[in-house]
């Protein structure tokens, strides 16, 4: 039997090395296919009628011109007479046509009634007193909230009691609720609670107060405390503007038979989606993607236009239809980071140990409220109180956005930190290093990073008091953040064969997101096999294939790695026990390096890879490596640190960066050079929701302003400084086995940069982005104040 | 995109046939860079497209004695890569390197910059140059008007004029020809911008069925002139506001200026009070920030975009400062 832990540093020819990705050329000569890139022969083209207004109900719907007209073969009601529309562009109706401004022609010829909502798009702070009072019955939101922040079981089940619930507690939702780990108590108490169906249509505040959560003792806390820092920070709700946009192409090549090319970040999890929508059994329906142009959290599901395309196309009589969303729709729809704001409080001693922090925080995920951030974020405070208000606006729905809560927790605890260190008269390095015990289980390697990053940075060379005192309207400074992350890899199957003839081939459900998914999988069957990584076919990307977990929360390199690293030791011992003879020796004795497989005592006693596979006979062998499975190779729990330089023009406002520092640890990494790429994508990711991103939502007409690319701004070529990578990956660090990375490095940066700025203008600019006018307008707040 | 009838005429003459007496009826096509976008996104809907760029002699730059007559279909890429645009006038030069990114200057032409459409967002959603809420109040007062004008805004219109070229132009005193079915006319690019008054105007003085042919910058006078432009991002982005300066010398003195600042005002801004603020001055940091201040003296913020006023300020001093110091000292003569 096979030890399944990772080869011993000396051992590994491969894993851990700089690898150029196995796709790039593809994808650099326009030869990869992206989902909008599928068109068949015979293509229907589809569109979407979408709701113009940010509230409504939709009153009624008349398709008639459109179904008569030439060239439109398909037209599906997504949403129903009588439905209340929550956001600008929700979808309405569906059509599929010939070409596509045939398909526009007849979205204009259907006729939609609405009556007009009120809306409210605005996600400013709560008034005082906002979403207090007696509550009503608890709504679903309600208890998802509760739970999802983590309200201790008493308080839910006293809720439970006192308020009762608007909807019926069915078995499938208790099961569900214990699935996630909901305790026996909480769904005793939901089973009991009265159930108030009356109490679900009326209005209800948008204001959703979340229970205050108290740890230690903040009073006496902050009486203790020497130096006490207020201020409010936040950031607001932002798209994910994925480069291809969401959507798919639909057929049925039996009428119980579908067949999805879609831009997804999780293939296998398609078809049961796709079944419960459309009745049919999941097993019927087939998913497949090569590539995929972005998602950040925003892919997992097939969404409303998703299953209408299926829709459309069953009603062509299975004829293919694609769908993508147009850059507007994208925008408008397609995801959106909550927001979250804070008023913030926060002590420490006279050096600088942190007592007690207190924070309100607030902020938007849409019609649903949203989750609240992690407050405060990496540093275990020793005396706090905190309260979140979730309010519900026409925002248009959340989705979850490289880690999730993550980087507005950051925004919100960071920049309270540094202003408290600025109060401190501290260099915030010394200040946050004081303070990393409070760290938890990162403290160690968080003490590593910061000095590390900080020499990166030439922090002791840039650092100076808040204010540049330069001569100049050009004013420069350097911020830090640290942020933290899970990563544990997730359910994966690896089905990996060895053919008589030394062929290799690998399939798995899982998909490459364009972090280099093919390439580490690769990396980690040829570095277990002894043979070049061109030497093995790789399949992923499909429903055909063993199904794999979706790729999100940074769990896709966990998962894939350690599934096929499984295989690959399992299909040795198999091949192994068939060499064994022809070697003359045990199979436990064998050793597959540099394309042969061979007596590790004695290497000249050898088979080529070929000649030893050719002793398999008929067959191939095949077998599945899984995650979870024997042995540790992943694990969990990383820590980073972020740093930035910025310029800041005085007189316009405008900022630039000058450089970006990351120092991230990820346990043992596959690919260093791909490792590296997740972090540069994320500081310029970062970079972009620093200075520019925001959804701009007219108040007026509760319309979106910038669903496009030119208002709706990303940092292009020339707004991206130099950036400074440095992968921890020390022995320590790879012993724990493999991490996740795609979301961790995009936390920092926001709060980095914001921090920069205060240092370079010596005064706080509360919310990113920190475009010119917030800049202009904190300047002259510090004027008065001074004056 | 609605379906739209599509023709390619070869000359001046047919061109103008070909265009229609309302805007409805029928569009100028260049380099599509703008049009295309307004009709995908169903601002407007041309019934026929009359494209321009077969006709030849509306290509390219020629030197003579009205100084450079630049054919209206030239496009910005040639411009930029022009040895003599940049050499003979450098804040022009400098504006359209600035322009856009590489790829729509390469489609981009000098007259759809100097013809497109305001960027406005009410306007770009459909809601008209001059929208309102439905209880007839200004929708950009009411609603996000951090973009939109600080100056020319007493009437309806509050979007900016959108050509970051054009104000160096003015500031090199351009003129322009245009084509149309009485015969050709010129007017000075200055008084081509108007304030629409309601939304059947509109915001340049231009007929359904005229065309721009011709760019004329007169010689420069020997003089110094510069182009300074506030951008958030680096790339692929519109300036926040912009000033080109030209100031006529006399030794040391300034015997003329001309101070225009783009994305302020419905229309690219002449500051008449910016140029007496200079007038018969050295140029200081002192005099440059009181030029600054005299362009922005009639500012009237919205409720969103008092920061733009900061801007233009700024802009109008560091351009003249530029000037003075010949960064971009022009003049062949
Ligand atoms: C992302 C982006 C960034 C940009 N940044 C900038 C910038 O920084 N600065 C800047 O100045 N511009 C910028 N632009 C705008 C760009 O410069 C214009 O779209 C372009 O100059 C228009 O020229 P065109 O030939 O493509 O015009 P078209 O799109 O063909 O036409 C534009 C309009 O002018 C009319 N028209 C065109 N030519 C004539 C003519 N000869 N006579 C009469 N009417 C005519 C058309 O009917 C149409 O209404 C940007 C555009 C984009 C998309």
């Amino acid at each position: 039997m096979a030890e399944y832990k990772w080869p011993a540093p000396a051992e590994r020819t491969l894993i851990g090395k700089r690898i150029s990705r196995v796709d790039g050329a593809v994808k650099v000569s326009g030869h990869a296919k992206y989902s909008y890139d599928y068109n068949p022969k015979g293509l229907l083209f589809g569109k979407v009628l979408r709701c113009p207004h940010a509230h409504a109900r939709v009153t009624s719907i008349d398709t008639s011109a459109a179904e008569k007209m030439a060239g439109i073969k398909a037209v599906q009601i997504v949403q129903k007479p009588g439905t209340e529309v929550l956001w600008q562009g929700d979808d309405i109706v569906a059509v599929a046509a010939v070409d596509e401004p045939t398909a526009e022609d007849a979205i204009r010829a259907i006729q939609v009634k609405y009556e007009v909502l009120p809306h409210n798009v605005s996600d400013a702070e709560p008034p005082a007193g906002a979403g207090e009072g007696p509550a009503g019955p608890m709504t679903e939101d309600d208890l998802e909230n509760a739970l999802g922040n983590q309200v201790p079981d008493a308080q839910v089940i006293s809720d439970l009691q006192k308020r009762g619930v608007t909807f019926q507690v069915t078995d499938d939702m208790t099961k569900e609720l214990k699935g996630y780990g909901v305790s026996d108590a909480v769904i005793n108490a939901l089973k009991a609670a009265a159930y108030h169906p009356e109490a679900a249509s009326q209005p209800r505040s948008p204001y959703q107060k979340m229970a205050a959560q108290t740890q230690g003792d903040p009073d006496k806390g902050f009486a203790s405390a020497e130096v006490t820092s207020e201020g409010v920070y936040g950031a607001p709700v932002i798209t994910h503007c994925c480069l291809e946009t969401h959507g798919s192409a639909a057929e049925w090549p039996s009428s119980d038979h579908l067949l999805v090319h879609c831009s997804t970040q999780g293939v296998s999890g398609l078809p049961d989606q796709y079944a419960q929508a459309l009745k049919i059994p999941a097993g019927n329906v087939r998913a497949h993607q090569d590539h995929i142009g972005g998602g950040f959290g925003s892919k997992f599901s097939p969404d409303r236009w998703g299953i209408a395309t299926a829709q459309l196309s069953k009603s062509a009589g299975g004829k293919p239809v694609k769908y993508m969303l147009e850059r507007d729709s994208e925008l408008m729809t397609a995801g959106a980071r909550p927001s979250a704001y804070a008023r913030v409080k926060v002590a420490a001693k006279g050096d600088g140990t942190l007592v007690a922090w207190q924070s309100d925080s607030w902020g938007t995920g849409g019609p649903a409220g949203a989750g609240s951030p992690p407050l405060p974020y990496v540093f275990e405070i020793p005396n706090q109180r905190k309260q979140h208000t979730a309010v519900r606006t026409n925002q248009g729905p959340a989705r979850a956005w490289r880690a999730p809560n993550h980087p507005q927790a950051a925004v919100i605890t960071m920049c309270a930190l540094d202003d408290l260190a600025h109060k401190l008269n501290m260099d915030p390095v010394e200040f946050f290093a004081k303070n990393l015990d409070m760290t938890g289980p990162r403290a160690p390697i968080y003490k590593e990073e910061l000095p590390l990053a900080a020499e990166l940075m030439g922090w002791k060379q840039k650092w100076h008091p808040r204010g540049d005192k330069s001569e100049g309207p050009i004013k420069r400074g350097v911020g830090l953040s640290m942020h933290t992350w899970g990563g544990r890899g997730h359910a994966s199957n690896c089905l990996l064969s060895i053919h008589p003839d030394g062929s290799v081939d690998i399939k798995m459900g899982s998909q490459d997101l364009g972090t280099g998914t093919r390439t580490a999988i690769l990396i980690v069957a040829a570095d277990s096999l002894g043979i070049p990584m061109n030497a093995i076919t790789l399949n992923i990307g499909d429903t055909m294939y063993p199904p794999d977990g979706g790729s999100g929360g940074s769990t896709t390199i966990g998962g894939v790695s350690s599934s096929t690293r499984r295989a690959a030791l399992m299909a040795l011992d198999q091949l192994f026990a068939k060499v064994a003879p022809a070697l003359k020796a045990q199979p436990a004795d064998l050793e597959a390096r540099d394309g042969t497989v061979r007596v590790k005592s004695e290497p000249s006693r050898s088979l080529s890879w070929k000649q030893a596979c050719a002793k398999l006979g008929a067959m191939p062998l095949s077998v599945t490596g899984k995650n979870p499975g024997p042995g540790n190779l992943i694990n969990s729990g990383v820590g980073g640190v972020g740093m930035a330089d910025v310029s800041v023009d005085t007189e316009t406002g405008i900022v630039k960066v000058n450089k970006m520092v990351a120092v991230q640890d990820c346990g043992l990494v596959i690919n260093l050079k791909t490792a590296e790429s997740q972090c540069y994508g994320a500081l310029i990711m970062g970079i972009s929701y620093a200075l520019y991103e925001e959804k701009v939502l007219d108040p007026v007409t509760g319309r979106m302003l910038n669903p496009n690319m030119e208002f709706y701004r990303l940092a292009g070529l020339r707004d991206i400084p130099e950036l400074m990578v440095h992968m921890m990956t020390d022995p320590l660090n790879e012993n724990r086995g493999v991490i996740g990375l795609g979301e961790p490095p995009v936390i920092s940066p926001g709060a980095a940069i914001s921090n920069a700025v205060a240092n370079a203008i010596g005064v706080r600019v509360p919310f990113l982005p920190l475009t010119p006018d917030r800049v202009l307008a904190a300047l002259e707040q510090q004027q008065k104040a001074g004056a | 995109m609605r379906a739209f009838e599509y023709t390619s005429p070869t000359t001046r003459q047919q061109a103008v046939e070909l265009l229609a007496g309302s805007w409805d009826q029928s569009a100028v096509l260049a380099g599509g860079t703008d049009l295309l976008s307004l009709m995908k996104d169903d601002v407007v809907a041309p019934k026929r497209v009359v494209n321009i760029k077969d006709i030849r002699e509306l290509h390219g730059v020629r030197f003579g004695p009205r100084g450079m007559q630049i054919g209206a279909l030239t496009s910005l890429g040639e411009l930029a890569d022009h040895p003599l645009v940049r050499q003979h006038y450098p804040a022009f030069g400098d504006a359209v390197v600035e322009a856009a990114s590489q790829q729509i200057r390469n489609m981009a032409t000098l007259g759809g910059n100097i013809c497109q459409r305001p960027r406005c967002w009410y306007f770009r959603s459909g809601f008209g140059l001059t929208p309102k809420t439905p209880e007839g109040k200004s929708l950009v007062e009411e609603g996000d008007n951090r973009y939109h004008a600080i100056l020319g805004n007493d009437g309806a219109a509050l979007f900016v004029s959108p050509s970051s070229i054009v104000p160096a132009m003015i500031a090199y005193g351009a003129r322009i020809r245009i084509a149309g079915p009485k015969g050709a006319r010129e007017v000075a690019l200055e008084k081509f911008f108007v304030i629409p008054r309601t939304e059947s105007e509109r915001e340049h003085d231009l007929r359904p069925n005229e065309i721009v042919t011709d760019v004329f910058l007169p010689p420069p006078a020997a003089g110094r002139y510069a182009h300074y432009e506030v951008r958030q991002k680096e790339s692929f982005d519109w300036p926040l506001v912009l000033a080109a300066v030209a100031l006529q010398m006399n030794g040391n003195t300034v015997r003329s200026a001309k101070v225009v600042m783009g994305y302020v005002a419905p229309v690219p801004w002449v500051s008449e009070e910016a140029a007496q603020a200079l007038v018969g001055k050295t140029v200081t940091e002192q005099t440059a920030q009181a030029a600054g201040e005299a362009a922005v003296s009639q500012a009237k913020p919205l409720s969103r975009n008092r920061y733009k006023v900061q801007l233009a300020r700024v802009a109008v001093k560091r351009a003249i400062l530029q000037a003075a110091q010949g960064k971009a000292e022009g003049g062949a003569a």
